[in-house]
């Protein structure tokens, strides 16, 4: 009886998270494989075949725009990582706990507000007639105004600037948990700086390193307004691709197959970053 | 002055302000070479500071430190020769055993035969030999001890600094390393710098212990000197146990005299520390209790003690710790006085007993109060 | 007991809701920013207190991916534009027949009415009437490019990273009708279609280097023509309106080749489940006291008899100065898409986009 009960209890307790997972996460993927797998023949006729991922193969336009959107996606990985890990250091290590809340509620910022607002506050800092632009003009530096937006540095930094607090959470946390006689133990030995860097603050931070990493890369690579509204001409972003697919083209099923190849290709990154350095995704993103 | 390199750690007047706040107020002291040096004091008192300053992590606020005869004032931590071992060990739990000992060596830029020679060298000398492929996580408490002693000592340091690393470890370990740690220092022969608040670890490992309190050195001595000889009231109280009265002197010839407690009692003692005890002044008198023999008031061998104060009770409990027994005995004034006392396991002193404790005017230490010490 | 009584009441309650609720009928509608202002909205529940009006703002391609989704349910009254009902209804069945004697087709001006009527019929039924209508075209601001009249115009080398368009469809068939092409007569030969559509692309590819960014909104539009960033652009007319209220000397241009018409039509969808609610909303926008205030917020002219003369006076004096009867004459309605066409012209528009011409 009493076991029965607890089994019931933790039967109702799991349900929500399995009905989650199973509805709004296994589901929806295995439709879109079905869909993926759709090959359009005429008007509401349909034929199985991989047709779709065919077509990706052959157009060098899709590939290329996957190649580039994991490229940049690396890069602001990259730029997160410097950029965020003396933040995080000095979150975690040299604030006092009083400025470490204030630290770490301007991190927050960027995400009390949506990615459109953020990224038309990108636009207005900028563009051509823009504040830094004006700025510039102001003080008699540059000429005539320039235009800073519209191109693929804007993308990188408005991407940097949405995500890095993704970055900096899980170092911050991974940091803070390391004795700071570590640190004091490296130099004693005889480390400098650089070496106390390398040998032991970024092995140790490594977990937290990479948990950052992917969940950054995942965030960068799915993102889809910040890239649209700062990228010029030429920048495409793979997730514009899913977008025109399913949208201007009515092509669900290219879509799809989109949707499903940005998945494997994202993850194959991240397996391919948890090989090289020699982590696991339990002691990385589990453990953060 | 020219000092020669006898001494392997000198320090003059080092002081330590932190705001309004001084830590450690003009410390002296000098630590011949390849001697086992402990600073013992309560937390609070101003040694780990000390200690952290000799590793260069705080810049002293006045005064000099010369290791090997050299001021190390403006050289940073990673340049001096003094190794330190961390109050939780810090081994970096991203390496193995062997990695960590190597850290160092590796940071010198000794070339990889030499390292691995001195690793494995060191390793012997801890008796470890089969640990190097090791992780951290996988040693056993005192195995890391270990370890972390020899990542210091494989650089071959002038003076290693000790953080209370016994600290950590359970009871029955922390015996046994006390005499571990003592052998290690002989085996190297290198001038060790050891910081407790355990007056046990200091005086059993101990050449020469400083006492401190409130950033200043009460006393520099032996242990035995710091344990019979204690110059003020307050390593008298710190070191080792005591019971402890406090009263006035009613006679005195300067080394010596009688005093009233303030309990009333009257009690033979001798000036302690070197002082000048003149009547009338107030004191603290200290009696250690394998000083105080306790004998049944109506005993047989009542009169073979020897000893100039008596006082009657009554044995409230009995402290059962085999050779270290006591007995807490209710004085007529009512305060509880400990004594030794040896545990035959037949015939001998219960509670409820009226006991009479005698002791020497010798062991009655007496220390003037304020600016006695 | 007590309990028992809480629960009844409670049960009551719900029953009255469940009531309450079957009779106040929920008007969902699916359109365009703008298309159904607050003043209006909230006219028409006063008219009719027992209809709410929910309101989805969207535009052409995400309204046929959402009807799409549920095979037409989620919403009562929809408003595509008139050439893209027929392909969508073909292929997703996402529509329903109108019953015209539902709707005053009286007001409606008949030309627009016939042109959609024709337009949006499949084996007799009508799926569509119009209900806006406007054009797409160029803007320029006059002191600064006082001779823009042409699509060509904007890949002109004297306006070198001054002018934007929009990398949609619209810029493609303007590029077309501008190269001597007429794409809606080839959308009968896909072949041929295909083959303007390399050219348009080429000359687009061509044409990068002298555009400054494409526009994705009436918003970063307008913000790149008022701060002078931009000298001329392809544009929808209302957005160009609302900037001629701003800066006089921004003008709406109707190309040389023909601005290109749009009619935003109403449309059932096929799962709509209050169509006596959406007819009522039909007839209702289509008073001449609610065209006025309905254009005043869509910046278009309404589908119905004089819909010019029934725009706010502001809307009136922009479109008076942007055109001229002859250039009402050479207007180009959007012909229908057939099956196919948005893949081709999607992966055409993908091209140009990808390609590094600048």
């Amino acid at each position: 009886m009493q076991k029965d009960i607890k089994r019931l209890s933790l039967i109702l307790l799991f349900a929500p998270f399995t009905l989650w997972i199973l509805l709004l996460v296994v589901l929806p993927h295995i439709g879109m494989v079905i869909l993926s797998l759709r090959e359009k023949v005429a008007p509401r006729v349909y034929e199985f075949g991989f047709g779709n991922y065919l077509e990706f193969l052959h157009e060098p336009i899709y590939w290329n725009t996957l190649i580039r959107t994991g490229s940049m996606s690396l890069l602001v990985t990259a730029l997160a990582l410097i950029i965020g890990f003396p933040i995080a250091y000095y979150i975690a290590k040299i604030a006092g706990p009083r400025a470490r809340g204030g630290l770490f509620l301007l991190c927050l910022i960027p995400l009390w507000v949506s990615d459109l607002i953020r990224s038309f506050g990108w636009i207005l800092l900028l563009r051509e007639t823009g504040v830094i632009s004006s700025f510039l003009v102001w003080t008699g530096l540059i000429g005539t105004p320039v235009e800073f937006l519209y191109n693929d540095a804007a993308v990188i930094v408005g991407l940097v600037y949405t995500v890095i607090l993704f970055m900096i959470v899980p170092l911050v946390s991974t940091l803070d948990g390391m004795d700071n006689s570590m640190i004091e133990a490296g130099y004693n030995l005889g480390g400098n700086g650089f070496t106390v860097l390398r040998r032991i603050i970024i092995p140790y931070a490594m977990p937290g390193i990479v948990a950052g990493c992917i969940v950054t890369f995942m965030l960068t690579a799915g993102s889809y307004l910040t890239p649209i509204l700062l990228g010029g001409k030429n920048s495409s972003w793979f997730t514009e691709q899913i977008y025109n697919q399913f949208i201007t083209r009515f092509n669900w099923e290219g879509g799809a197959a989109f949707g499903m190849l940005l998945l494997l290709f994202t993850s194959l990154v991240i397996w391919l970053g948890l090989k090289l350095s020699g982590q696991t995704l339990a002691n990385t993103v589990a453990k953060s | 002055m020219k000092h020669t390199p006898t001494y392997d750690l000198e320090c003059q007047d080092l002081a330590k302000n932190f705001g309004s706040f001084r830590a450690v107020k003009g410390v002296s002291f000098d630590i011949p070479s390849g001697s086992f040096f402990s600073i013992l004091g309560p937390s609070g008192c101003g040694k780990t500071t000390l200690m952290r300053m000799i590793a260069g992590f705080e810049d002293p606020s006045g005064g000099d430190i010369r290791i090997k005869g050299k001021s190390v004032l403006g050289t940073p931590p990673n340049k001096r020769n003094v190794k330190m071992v961390f109050q939780h060990l810090a081994l970096f739990p991203m390496m193995n055993v062997y990695e960590n000992i190597a850290y160092g060596l590796r940071c010198n830029g000794v070339s990889s035969a030499e390292i691995k020679r001195k690793v494995h060298d060191v390793l012997e000398r801890i008796a470890l030999p089969d640990v190097a492929e090791r992780e951290i996580h996988q040693l056993s408490g005192g195995q890391k001890q270990r370890i972390a002693i020899a990542r210091c000592m494989v650089l071959d340091p002038d003076v290693l600094l000790l953080d209370e690393p016994l600290g950590a470890l359970d009871l029955k370990l922390r015996e046994a390393m006390k005499i571990e740690l003592k052998l290690l220092q002989h085996q190297f022969n290198t001038t060790f710098i050891y910081i407790t608040h355990d007056q046990s670890e200091a005086l059993v490992m101990s050449d020469n212990v400083a006492i401190m309190n409130q950033g200043e050195f009460e006393q520099i001595g032996t242990p035995q000197e710091l344990y019979h000889h204690p110059k003020t009231a307050f390593v008298a109280g710190f070191v080792g146990d005591s019971n402890r009265w406090s009263g006035t002197v009613t006679s005195s010839d300067g080394t010596g005299g009688q005093v009233e407690t303030d309990q009333g009692l009257p009690m033979t003692f001798s000036a302690a520390g070197g002082t000048k005890i003149n009547e009338g002044s107030k004191v603290d008198i200290f009696v250690r209790p394998e000083f105080i023999h306790a004998i049944r008031a109506n005993g047989a061998n009542k009169s073979s003690a020897d000893g100039d104060n008596r006082l009657s009770g009554v044995v409230d409990s009995l402290l059962f710790n085999g050779a270290n027994s006591r007995v807490l005995v209710r004085a007529q004034g009512g305060e509880l006085v400990e004594a030794d006392v040896t545990l035959t396991g037949n015939n001998d002193i219960k509670p409820g007993e009226d006991v009479e404790l005698v002791w020497s005017s010798r062991q009655a230490m007496c220390f003037a109060q304020n600016g006695g010490a | 007991m007590h309990i028992k009584t809480t629960m009844a009441g409670l049960l009551a309650a719900t029953m009255l809701a469940g009531v309450g609720s079957a009779q106040a009928e929920t008007l969902r509608l699916l359109t365009w920013g703008s298309y159904a202002p607050d003043v209006l909205v909230q006219k028409f529940e006063e008219e009719y207190p027992d209809i709410d009006v929910e309101v989805t703002f969207s535009n052409n391609e995400e309204m046929i991916a959402k009807l799409r989704a549920t095979g037409g349910a989620g919403f009562d009254l929809a408003q595509p534009s008139h050439d893209r009902i027929y392909a969508a209804q073909l292929e997703y069945d996402i529509y329903k027949p109108l019953d015209l004697s539902k709707i005053n087709t009286d007001v409606l001006e008949a030309k627009l009415l016939a042109g959609v009527k024709e337009n949006t019929t499949i084996d007799g039924e009508v799926y569509a009437v119009p209900h806006q209508w406007g054009t797409s075209g160029l803007m320029a601001e006059k002191t600064m490019a006082p001779d823009f009249s042409s699509w060509a115009d904007l890949c002109d080398p004297q306006y070198a990273g001054k002018t934007s368009m929009r990398l949609k469809r619209t810029i493609l068939l303007g590029t077309a009708f501008s190269m001597g092409e007429n794409p809606f007569e080839a959308y009968s030969d896909l072949e041929k279609y295909q083959d303007i559509l390399d050219k348009v692309a080429d000359k687009l590819i061509e044409c990068k280097a002298n555009i400054k960014a494409y526009w994705k909104g009436g918003d970063d539009l307008s913000a790149m023509m008022l701060s002078g960033e931009i000298v001329a652009s392809e544009t929808w007319d209302s957005t160009a309106y609302k900037l001629f209220d701003q800066n006089e000397n921004i003008v709406f241009i109707p190309p040389k080749e023909g601005a290109l018409a749009w009619i935003d039509t109403f449309a059932l969808p096929r799962k709509a489940k209050a169509d006596d609610a959406a007819y009522k909303w039909i007839n209702f926008v289509l008073r001449p006291e609610n065209v006025t205030l309905m254009s005043g917020s869509t910046g278009a002219i309404a589908a119905v008899q004089g819909g010019k003369d029934l725009l706010p006076e502001d809307k009136k004096a922009a479109v008076n100065a942007a055109f001229t009867d002859a250039d009402i004459d050479n207007l180009k309605f959007f012909a229908n898409i057939p099956p196919g066409v948005e893949d081709m012209e999607g992966k055409t528009l993908e091209k140009i986009k990808a390609a590094t011409g600048g």
